[in-house]
């Protein structure tokens, strides 16, 4: 077995644990069952203690030999420190600290005592055997309290379990432990029964990753009554007391404690830590507290803190202004300078756990980001239910795929979130990049829905679900740069940094976007853009539609033309995100655009939503087949350039007129002269467009020849009711190709409109220049 | 490369190659009187998205600096080896559209009081994770 080298400490302490498991006195083999029992007190995850054991070749040999036992204590504490258990750590690890056994009771505490104080690292680890005498403890509770807090460097873990278990720990460094036991008193409470060991300080170490390694793991203790009683005896030490008290109670000490700048202990007994399966999880109770204190700030429930009045409150818990600051920022979910009712608790909840002596985290944890909060600007959300959606609809997996891991790690809840809006939201509509907060909404999604013309509604089949083609980047970068800002910044700028520049612009925009607009309801859409230039839609239904539509684009437009001394980054956004809309035309055939002119802006949302209603529209009337249908949305989402075409030929055969873009329309005028201009609107371009697309769908480059000949081969399958199954798969795989396809002709596109972005801002750098001397 | 903002004093700096630390406090002082210059000169337009200053070079080396002020007067700067070629004005632009952003999360923070040396450690990690990029 691997060679162990071990200090004195250890040696005295692996040697008192192993008599104590040699049950049977052979000083050869320690007992299993009391070995087993040792670990379990260890607090380790199963599989890890399974691990321990083949490696330190117990199972190997059936039985804890001395060398055994002492291998595998030492991987205890390899493991309780968080690293990984690998054989060269054993010897490797230096100042490891000594595993900790929770529980179980207490052992000679003086004789631990004395090791424990000579590793002034480590808390001690206790022989968890042997129960504590409650006196001693309290005793070192006392006077360790105080060494305990200054102690406390990084991640005192929550101990999830019952708080008891630190009494039990003698050694003057179990008040660390102690300390962080005390820290869910109520919670100990329930948690009496700690049934299984239950990996609590596992992901709690993992999760304070700036944690030294010596760490000190608290094991929860395994009989609750002698925890109890010498919980109960803490209690009473505390001024707060009532470490049974329910957290309400101790919630009032919290205040008080507050005020109170020391107030170690009674804030600890006041952290609740009922069933922590994450650290940083706020209980019922704590919630209810928070919930409590936010409605003495602001009595709406639904509105906001604004930022001086959470000033003023988190000033009064003592805790430096950096550390408030850092709070602030991880809490401040979408960095408007005011807390909602999520955002107040998790800072809350932050801050109570700074005092307690845990370190702030880098990033906001899981479990206390913001929830689906109800908000009306979280068009982010439609962006996320169109990426599901395709994904869903037409198995188109690289848009959402991407997305995801582009996102920060940090954001799992909202990744957690997609999947339900893949199901929940029908929408196809492609709302312009404008997420303000992060935190979907549910409601959100269905004002959007609403917006979408009624009928929609009735139907939510395909054609709903097929999500505007043109846009699939666009909502690809959308869903990034949503991500990005919905990150803590520094997630945001490097899973942004991952795409090319202009999401970044998006991002950056909507950042923007959500710092200025702040909590107003108007974030869902833009201010309404400048008069567009295309007159008002046809159609009445489509108005609406047209007017969220529009305000993408028009905001984008805006962005150029009336912001310019706005927000630096919208400007480029609006560039960005024209060119972006431009590039599915440019797929077309077109040569690579630099102008982005405003009319062409709104074209491809409004196009990609009115071609998918259109086609819905005309499958509607026709009484054709779902599967018709959906040949035309497959067909929709995946050619983005050819989507102008097929939806036209739909329209065109159905005779359908419905429309909605009133954008398509100057467009359609200028579909023959500007290049740029999507398809217009598809009854106009019915006639010529469709003749128009196809020869220069197939002028062009590769890319556009590829396009040309998915095209082509498309009206040959909507046709054929009769094939059904067969003629919907067929082309599913068709549209597939021709997805991965345009996928790659959107990066080229982008590229192409990085260059032209930059052509245009050495432009005006070079007009900024020639400025002054106008003056002279 | 080596970024700092200031309002006319210096509210953070941060350095990738961390000698010569002090070098780039005098740039970076000396190109504010350029910026104030551009400022000036500017009149009308408000808010000058970058600017571009490549006079800055000494015989010894060579390195350029790069400017950016937002409507409340808050400058940034940046200080980029010429050697790093790699650098394009877009990336520039781009590199202070992030600084500016995440100027203003740490502006709506309330317990950050303007004026103050910004010690976010968010903001910390934006600015490094940039210039790893760069360098």
């Amino acid at each position: 077995m691997e060679g162990l080298t071990l200090s004195e400490a250890e040696q005295r302490y692996y040697c008192d644990l192993f008599s104590y498991c040699d049950t049977e006195s052979t000083k050869k083999v320690a007992s299993n069952g009391r070995v087993l029992e040792l670990f379990r007190a260890a607090q380790l995850p199963n599989d890890v203690v399974m691990q321990i054991m083949e490696l330190c070749g117990a199972t190997r040999l059936g039985y804890f030999g001395r060398s055994q036992f002492y291998i595998a204590l030492k991987l205890v504490a390899v493991a309780q420190s968080g690293l990984p258990l690998r054989v060269e750590s054993l010897n490797t690890v230096k100042d490891l600290p000594l595993p900790r056994f929770v529980v179980s009771k207490n052992e000679q505490e003086s004789r631990h005592t004395a090791l424990y104080s000579s590793d002034a690292d480590n808390p001690a680890s206790y022989s968890g055997v042997i129960p504590p005498p409650p006196g001693r403890i309290q005793v070192k509770k006392g006077s360790v309290s105080h060494d305990a807090v200054q102690q406390r460097t990084s991640t005192d873990q929550q101990e999830s379990t019952s708080p008891v278990v630190s009494p039990q720990q003698s050694p003057p460094t179990s008040p660390h432990t102690w300390r962080k036991h005390s820290r869910h008193p109520s919670g100990g409470n329930n948690e009496r029964p700690l049934a299984g060991p239950g990996p609590f300080w596992a992901p709690f170490s993992e999760a304070q990753p700036g944690s030294s390694t010596s760490s000190d793991p608290i094991w929860s203790g395994h009989s609750p009554p002698p925890h109890q009683e010498n919980w109960v005896s803490f209690a009473d030490t505390p001024p707060t007391s009532a470490l049974l008290a329910m957290h309400p109670a101790s919630v009032q000490d919290q205040t008080t404690v507050r005020t109170v700048a020391s107030a170690t202990t009674t804030n600890e007994i006041r952290r609740q830590s009922s069933s922590y399966d994450d650290p940083w999880k706020i209980t019922d109770e704590q919630r209810q507290y928070y919930v409590n204190q936010f409605k003495t700030i602001q009595p709406d429930l639904n509105g906001f803190i604004p930022g001086s009045a959470a000033k003023e409150f988190f000033t009064k818990s003592k805790l430096p202004i950096l550390e408030l600051s850092h709070i602030w920022e991880l809490s401040d979910f979408d960095k408007d300078g005011a807390l909602t009712l999520d955002e107040f608790c998790a800072a809350f909840h932050l801050v109570v756990a700074r005092k307690n002596g845990y370190d702030l985290p880098e990033k906001l944890p899981e479990s206390l980001m913001p929830k689906l909060i109800d908000l009306e600007d979280s068009t982010v959300i439609s962006f996320i239910s169109e990426v599901g959606e395709q994904t869903g609809e037409v198995g188109y997996s690289s848009s959402p795929a991407e997305a995801p891991p582009s996102k920060s790690p940090s954001m799992p809840s909202l990744n957690q979130t997609w999947p339900e809006l893949n199901q929940s939201s029908e929408d196809t509509a492609i709302v312009h990049p404008v997420p303000i907060r992060m935190t979907p909404s549910k409601i959100h999604m269905q004002e959007m829905e609403l917006k979408r013309t009624g009928s929609d509604h009735t139907n939510p089949t395909s054609p709903l679900l097929v999500k505007p083609p043109d846009l699939p980047e666009e909502n690809k970068m959308s869903s990034s740069v949503k991500f990005t800002s919905g990150n803590t910044v520094t997630d945001g700028y490097s899973s942004s940094d991952s795409y090319t520049s202009d999401p970044e612009q998006i991002g950056s925009s909507v950042t923007r976007q959500r710092s200025h607009s702040g909590t107003s309801p108007d974030n869902t859409a833009p201010p309404p853009p400048p008069p567009r230039p295309h007159p008002s839609h046809s159609r009445s239904s489509s108005l609406d539609m047209n007017r969220s539509f529009s305000v993408t684009p028009g905001q984008q437009q805006a962005g150029v033309v009336a912001y310019p001394p706005a927000v630096p980054p919208r400007p480029q956004p609006s560039q960005g995100a024209g060119p972006h809309v431009h590039r599915p035309v440019d797929a077309e055939g077109l040569i690579a655009h630099t102008s982005t002119s405003p009319q062409q802006i709104p074209e491809q949302p409004n196009f990609a939503d009115f071609s998918q209603f259109e086609v819905f529209a005309a499958s509607a009337v026709n009484k054709e087949e779902e599967d018709e249908i959906e040949t035309h949305s497959e067909v929709l989402q995946v050619e983005k350039p050819s989507d102008s075409a097929s939806s036209l030929r739909v329209a065109k055969a159905d005779g359908r007129v419905e429309e909605k873009a009133s954008a398509n329309v100057p467009t359609s005028a200028g579909k023959g002269t500007t290049p740029l201009a999507p398809p217009p609107k598809p009854i106009r371009r019915r006639l010529k467009s469709e003749d128009e697309l196809r020869p220069e769908a197939e002028e062009h480059t590769q890319k556009t020849g590829v396009i040309a000949a998915v095209l082509a081969s498309q009206p040959s399958i909507p046709r054929s009711v009769g094939k059904d199954k067969k003629a919907i798969q067929a082309s599913i795989r068709r549209n597939k190709e021709t997805n991965t396809v345009l996928a790659r002709l959107n990066s080229e596109l982008q590229q192409q409109l990085k260059d032209v972005l930059e052509e245009r801002i050495s432009l005006e750098v070079q007009l900024e220049q020639l400025r002054p001397f106008s003056h002279l | 490369p080596r970024v700092c903002a200031a309002a006319n004093y210096p509210l953070y700096i941060r350095s990738i190659p961390t000698e010569n630390e002090l070098k780039f406090h005098y740039t970076v002082h000396t190109s504010l009187d350029v910026v104030d210059e551009k400022i000036s000169a500017m009149g009308k337009a408000l808010v000058d998205q970058r600017e571009l200053y490549l006079g800055l070079l000494y015989p010894t080396e060579d390195y350029k600096v790069y400017g950016y002020v937002t409507n409340s007067k808050v400058k940034f700067v940046m200080v980029v080896d010429s050697s790093n070629t790699a650098l394009r004005d877009n990336e520039i632009r781009s590199m202070f559209r992030k600084l500016h952003n995440s100027y203003t999360d740490i502006m709506c923070n309330p317990f950050y009081n303007p004026g103050d040396r910004i010690h976010s450690r968010a903001f910390d990690n934006m600015v490094n994770s940039m210039m790893m990029q760069v360098c």
